[in-house]
């Protein structure tokens, strides 16, 4: 049967399970907008690209499907540039559709032509011009294939209106195409050297990251370590891959790491480091990373592997079936950890623990942010699912938020992009409408993409904005107070909107606290709503994330604030 | 880490924009490309590209290794310590004066270089070799004059699979 490209898009995504597309139209999309009308597909209008391609990504990270967008030529493509590589940093599967003009006005400089592949070829895991309609459907679901398969990614597909408008006898028994799967291959001689290594080993540690919840290893990853009491720290992406709560858990490590878990990565003789890439954030200066330490590295993706760090035994893999692999063969070869050394080592953790606690000083008069994510943490019993901006308030949350599920923390890492929050959230709640999801903004970055509250409003998606307000650029400005002599230079945001006002008039309900003693209420009301909200907490202007690691510095040299306010 | 030249041999799918992707990726990360030559292989779908580098032996696993990702890529292998032959061509043309001639038709029969083409004010000479012969020759031509060059990047074949 002959059908039109717009009604062979359509038909592949139902194919693909697309429950829900994150789009905006234009001029190049207006014949898939026409076909969307007789659709049951849902579609999200959102009120900037940029949000669209966040709000995919939110959705792809909280339940590890294939998120997917829609915009028009020109603009609506130049506009999803910042959202496809915040997911390409984080290695996140997205579908994003654009528009574009007809074949034969292709570079002819035409109404909104833009080369969209060629701006987004560094910022993609791939993509794809569709030149004519034979191509259409193996192209799409080639794009959904990359996407998801192997190291993830976003993959984008330019479709040019007239090859939308062209007929073709579409057939999905004919559609072909490449398979990118990585095929697992066991290496027994190197779980044998993992067994030598943790035999070897007296002070063991396990480092795990984004792609143990990208690979689904966190349960074999959990199994791991609480079996053979090895304990664990995690990069910023990595947060939920093991319970937060366990005592195992160390907290994360890097710039804003914990006081013990830099410490436990500067004094391990032995680190498991799973899915995870060394970015400079995590890793300090790269001499003194882990000099103790012989490292194992597991990642699906070769160019990870001995890329920043050196790597004593790198196995490239998928992090489940490595994990797997690994706990079969130590339990086959009956391994056990020596009691005596594996004691002593998490006496050793626990005294760090016990030196340097994770710490902040809440009076009676001005709020402080951590206090807010803490009671935020006891209100939800941890059952919530959490976006975040970026900056300091991302920091607070990475710190003071025990996440003890995958998928439940859902926040810019590599790219470190503002304005994430708000619409991610909007992507985590139309995947999970009955579960409480909170976006922890920043006064700045809320001003990135503040426009989607209209987005949740229109819609009912209702996404809680726990706004962490401190009236400055607060990241920027606590390097200006510590490198920069305090000379505070365009950091200060205190000419706002009223963001209680501006929420009202979005048509969500605006909450404010301005003493500690309203933190409890305000977040009480607004979590019980079941309408967007949006909770403006004032709080201390010029708080700082503690400890910091100085940016090249050592791990293990950390400024940890001022030692009177930890009580 | 000792930097080296490197004769990298890649594989890839003969799709759009393939040679943009392998380019762009090199050129993105702050690799350098010293010499390009691409065409299809016996298989129409399936092109050929021949680049070379220069870097210490971590920087050319990096390499191969980010080449490796891109999804048109089918293999990438490092020729330099494999036993293969590797040629490359210059085309070079010489101004012919009354001072001139006679030197330059000299060093061409002593040499062995191939006249293409030859009028009364120029002659285009071919030559072939690895890059060693090539420089070789090139330093020769120098003294007679050479007006401009174009230069192939080198090709290379295994002797083996
Ligand atoms: C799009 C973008 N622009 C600039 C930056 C640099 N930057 C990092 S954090 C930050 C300040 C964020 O301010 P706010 O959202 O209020 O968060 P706070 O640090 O105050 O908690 C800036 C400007 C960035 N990460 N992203
Ligand atoms: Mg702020």
């Amino acid at each position: 049967m002959k059908l039109k490209g717009t009604e062979i898009f359509l038909k592949v995504l139902e194919e693909e399970k697309v429950d829900i597309i994150f789009g905006y139209p234009g001029g190049a999309v207006l014949d898939l907008y026409d076909q969307l009308y007789q659709s049951n597909l849902r579609h999200i209008l959102v009120r900037h690209e940029q949000g669209a391609v966040h709000a995919a990504d939110g959705y792809a990270r909280a339940t590890g499907k294939v998120g997917v967008c829609l915009v028009t030529s020109g603009p609506g493509a130049t506009n999803t540039v910042t959202g496809i590589a915040t997911a390409n940093m984080d290695s996140i599967p997205l579908v994003v559709f654009t528009g574009q003009v007809p074949t034969g006005l292709i570079g002819n400089d035409a109404f909104q032509e833009c080369d969209i592949t060629g701006i987004t070829r560094p910022c993609t895991k791939h993509n794809f011009l569709v030149r004519n309609i034979e191509e259409l459907a193996s192209t799409i679901k080639e794009a959904f294939h990359i996407a998801r398969s192997g190291r993830p990614g976003p993959v984008l597909v330019d479709l040019p209106k007239n090859v939308m408008a062209a007929q073709y006898d579409y057939d999905p028994a004919n559609v072909k195409i490449r398979n990118q799967e990585a095929v697992y291959k066991p290496a027994p001689k190197k779980m044998a050297n993992v067994l030598d290594m943790l035999n070897a080993a007296k002070k063991p540690l396990i480092m795990t990251g984004g792609g143990v919840i990208l690979g689904k290893a966190s349960d074999e990853l959990t199994l791991l370590a609480r079996k053979y009491e090895i304990p664990v720290t995690g990069t910023l992406m990595g947060l939920g891959s093991f319970p937060g709560t366990d005592p195992l858990w160390l907290g994360m490590l890097g710039m804003h790491g914990t006081y013990y878990a830099n410490m436990a990565v500067s004094h391990c003789d032995f680190m498991l480091a799973v899915g995870v890439r060394f970015d400079d954030r995590v890793t300090g200066s790269i001499e003194t990373f882990a000099s103790n330490a012989k490292i194992v590295h597991i990642d699906i993706d070769p160019s990870s592997i001995n890329k920043n760090v050196t790597i004593d035994l790198p196995i490239i893999g998928d992090t489940k079936a490595t994990l797997k692999d690994i706990l079969r063969f130590l339990e086959e070869h009956h391994y056990i950890q020596d009691a005596d050394s594996r004691a002593e080592w998490l006496r050793e953790l626990a005294e760090w623990r016990e030196k340097v606690p994770l710490s902040y000083c809440q009076n009676d008069e001005v709020i402080k942010p951590q206090y807010v994510i803490e009671k935020l943490q006891k209100l939800t019993k941890g059952d919530v699912l959490i976006t975040t901006d970026v900056g300091q308030h991302q920091m607070w949350t990475a710190q003071f938020f025990n996440f003890d599920r995958p998928n439940t923390f859902v926040s810019s890492g590599g790219l470190g992009t503002m304005g994430f929050g708000l619409p991610a959230a909007i992507g985590v709640k139309c995947a999970f409408p009955d579960r409480q999801v909170v976006a922890i903004a920043g006064d700045g970055s809320i001003q990135m993409n503040i426009q989607e509250l209209a987005t949740a409003a229109q819609y009912n998606i209702a996404v809680k904005v726990v706004l962490l307000n401190n009236e400055f650029l607060g990241m920027p400005r606590q390097w200006q107070e510590m490198f920069y002599n305090k000379r505070y230079s365009h950091t200060d945001m205190t000419y706002a909107p009223d963001f209680v006002k501006l929420a009202e008039a979005f048509g969500v309900i605006g909450l404010r606290a301005t003493k500690p003693a309203e933190v409890e209420t305000v977040l009480e009301q607004g979590l019980a709503a079941d309408k967007p909200v949006l909770m403006d907490f004032r709080i201390s202007r010029e708080e700082c994330v503690y400890p910091m690691v100085h940016p090249g510095g050592s791990i293990n040299q950390m400024t940890l604030g001022s030692r009177e306010m930890i009580n | 880490m000792e930097k080296k030249d490197h004769i990298i041999s890649i594989l890839v799918h003969n799709k759009p924009d393939v040679l943009a992707r392998v380019a762009g990726t090199l050129g993105g990360k702050g690799y350098n490309i010293d010499s390009l030559c691409v065409n299809t292989t016996t298989q129409n779908d399936i092109s050929k590209i021949v680049m070379t580098t220069s870097g210490s032996q971590t920087t050319i696993t990096r390499i191969e290794n980010q080449l490796q990702r891109l999804v048109d890529v089918i293999s990438v292998d490092d020729l330099t310590n494999v036993e293969s032959i590797h040629r490359e061509m210059v085309l070079v043309r010489l101004n012919l004066t009354a001072e001139n001639s006679e030197a330059v038709k000299n060093a061409v029969d002593t040499n062995k270089w191939k006249v293409i083409v030859s009028g009364d004010t120029y002659v285009i000479i071919e030559i072939t070799g690895d890059k060693r012969q090539v420089d070789f020759s090139l330093a020769r031509l120098e003294p007679l004059g050479i007006t401009d060059i174009t230069r192939t990047g080198l090709v290379a074949l295994t002797l083996e699979d």
